[in-house]
């Protein structure tokens, strides 16, 4: 069985970066400690799991839920701006995303 | 952000050295009711922010839903494109921050598309027939539609954007091919003509309104170059929602040219994402994405997997429509039209018109005679489609069947066309309160024809002595002394009774 690969400070920075997740050095210190501890946790249960067991995405056997194509109730505007920090012309405003080119 | 400007070669030379290869993502947004997750409704426009539920703003605490109709219309595309149909699938979770998507991440599929490994055959303008492998088509959901505020309006220099998610949730299906090769200088073409024959299957099994100017159609073009067709595949740039078919042409003429000046330079193309400027055609470089290829797709824990029963996929595929390819063949055999006339009709897009106007009644070679001349020269000037025209297949039949029934001849036709086109009114309206009708009745005839005799004396002598091919020089004067209304056969039996000439 392969142990899974240790989780490096750049690892975690990469993972908060992606996340959009402002970390301080000691954080993300902390963190790859952390994760270290969760990835030997999973790795017992690959201990167990040999490769006739399929991967699971969903605990429950079930399939083809559906719902049929009719419209249901919507939101007003002002209900679907109400949590809204800015709004203008009925639109959720956010902040720059590009800066210059 | 720098650009490096490149010298575009000849896209001949370019095309005489370099063997392109296509690749080709097509989104097309589905013609269900609803949202593909959600009870929202699925409208173009509508006030911003309106069509919407909690679910399509992915507020916490929401749980999307399946629509099965979806699920049907991307069966559907998937049987049309000749695809395996998967016996079960997932949704995931494709995961990046922008503020089109409330929730962080686009329901997408990843590993178990729903249709997989299938073709499509694309017709180009001469016949030739280009197959297009299929690499897989997925379900997934659009993204809102933001608007940038300050600076040009682009995003970059923008001071703020604002987003309306009525489109959010809206079902998509992407198809996306395997490298095309073998195209040659006739890349540009495959391109327009693989995404036009998608658009007219989307609309033949009804899934989608397919308007490509409404974005229901988008296609993102990958394009690479390679010194022979024996060479490894080359880096390849990704040109993102181009929406008209004649954009989709000149982007990848433009990608070859370019690339072309860059490999000739000795540089490597970048691997990157591109926009299409339709102003001026060429393509620029997109925002560089340094984590865009690190999605971290995860299925999708709060929807259970997609698992179509084959008897419903045999269903389905019992119920598809007959497609525009097959439809082409039994109509041009139909229409007893050559191979010629019938690409003609096809290519200006007159199809549909004539098959209207022939169920309305007309013989084919007079529809096509109509929608292939006055009316296809009308709609060029007007620069709009066909369909767009004042004047509908029924009416075109009516025209048709009062030449027919000799009410009118083709000279007084065309003058009842120009007025149907104008908004006037059906022909025989027109016809009426015009009192453009043919003119047969003898009485009236007669009077004229005397008039012509007596007008005439060299003329009359001569068919008398023998030329009847004069009478000619008689008709005239009588159909202008009627307006062009006489019933120039009904004139012509006048003249020789009267004149007691055989013809």
């Amino acid at each position: 069985m392969d142990l899974m690969p240790a989780i490096g400070r750049e690892d975690v920075a990469r993972l908060a970066d992606l996340a959009r997740i402002q970390l301080s050095d000691d954080e993300i210190a902390r963190y790859a400690g952390e994760f270290d501890a969760i990835m030997d946790a999973v790795a017992s249960v690959s201990e167990v799991a040999t490769e006739d067991v399929p991967a699971t995405s969903h605990p429950i056997p079930m399939t083809n839920v559906f719902r049929t194509d009719v419209v249901t109730a919507t939101l007003t505007q002002e209900e679907a701006l109400s949590g809204a920090p800015e709004a203008e012309d009925g639109r959720f405003e956010v902040p720059q995303i590009l800066g210059e080119e | 952000m720098t650009t490096i400007e490149t010298d575009l070669v000849d896209y001949e030379d370019a095309t005489d050295r370099y063997d392109p290869v296509l690749g080709i993502e097509v989104h097309v947004e589905l013609g269900t009711a609803t949202k593909m997750f959600d009870g929202a409704p699925n409208i173009f426009a509508a006030d911003p922010n309106t069509a919407i539920t909690p679910v399509s703003l992915g507020l916490p605490g929401t749980l999307p839903v399946v629509n099965e109709k979806a699920v049907e219309y991307a069966i559907r595309i998937g049987l049309a494109l000749n695809c395996e149909i998967a016996e079960s699938c997932r949704f995931a979770r494709k995961q990046y921050f922008y503020p089109d998507l409330t929730k962080n991440f686009q329901t997408s599929q990843y590993d178990e598309p729903i249709a997989h490994d299938g073709w499509v055959d694309v017709e180009l303008e001469d016949g030739e027939i280009v197959r297009v492998e299929i690499e897989r088509a997925h379900m997934e959901e659009d993204a809102g539609k933001s608007t940038h505020v300050g600076g040009s309006g682009r995003i970059q220099g923008a001071t703020h954007s604002l987003v309306d998610y009525n489109r959010a949730g809206v079902p998509l299906v992407e198809i996306v091919t395997r490298p095309i090769p073998g195209v040659g200088k006739r890349a540009p073409e495959v391109a327009a003509a693989y995404v036009r024959t998608l658009r007219d299957i989307f609309r033949s099994l009804d899934v989608s309104e397919a308007r490509m100017e409404r974005g229901n159609v988008r296609a993102d073009v990958n394009v690479s170059l390679r010194e022979s067709a024996e060479a490894p595949l080359g880096t390849r740039t990704e040109t993102k929602n181009v929406n008209s078919f004649r954009s989709i042409d000149r982007t990848v003429r433009y990608e070859i040219s370019r690339q072309a000046g860059i490999l000739d330079a000795g540089q490597h193309v970048v691997q990157e994402t591109r926009h299409f400027h339709e102003e001026d055609g060429h393509t620029s470089a997109g925002r560089v994405k340094s984590d865009a290829e690190d999605y971290r797709y995860f299925p999708e824990p709060d929807l259970v997997p997609v698992a179509p029963s084959r008897e419903w996929v045999e269903q389905l595929r019992a119920t598809l429509p007959e497609l525009p390819a097959a439809r082409r063949r039994r109509l041009r055999e139909e229409w007893g039209f050559s191979d010629l006339e019938m690409r003609d009709v096809v290519n200006a897009g007159a199809l549909d018109v004539i098959e209207a106007t022939v169920e309305s009644g007309t013989s084919a070679q007079s529809a096509r005679k109509w929608w292939m001349g006055e009316l296809a020269r009308t709609a060029s000037e007007q620069g709009v489609e066909l369909d767009e025209l004042a004047a509908t297949p029924a009416q075109i039949a009516e025209l048709q069947g009062l030449i027919d029934e000799k009410k009118i001849n083709d000279k007084i036709a065309r003058q009842v066309l120009g007025k149907v086109l104008e908004g006037s009114g059906d022909p025989s309206a027109i016809v009426e309160s015009e009192g453009l009708a043919v003119v047969s009745d003898d009485s009236v005839l007669t009077g004229a024809v005397d008039q012509a005799i007596a007008d005439n004396p060299d003329v009359v002598a001569k068919i008398q002595g023998g030329k009847v091919q004069a009478i000619g020089a008689l008709i005239g004067p009588i159909m202008k002394a009627t307006r062009g209304q006489a019933d120039a056969g009904r004139v012509r039996e006048i003249i020789m009774e009267k004149l007691g000439v055989q013809g």
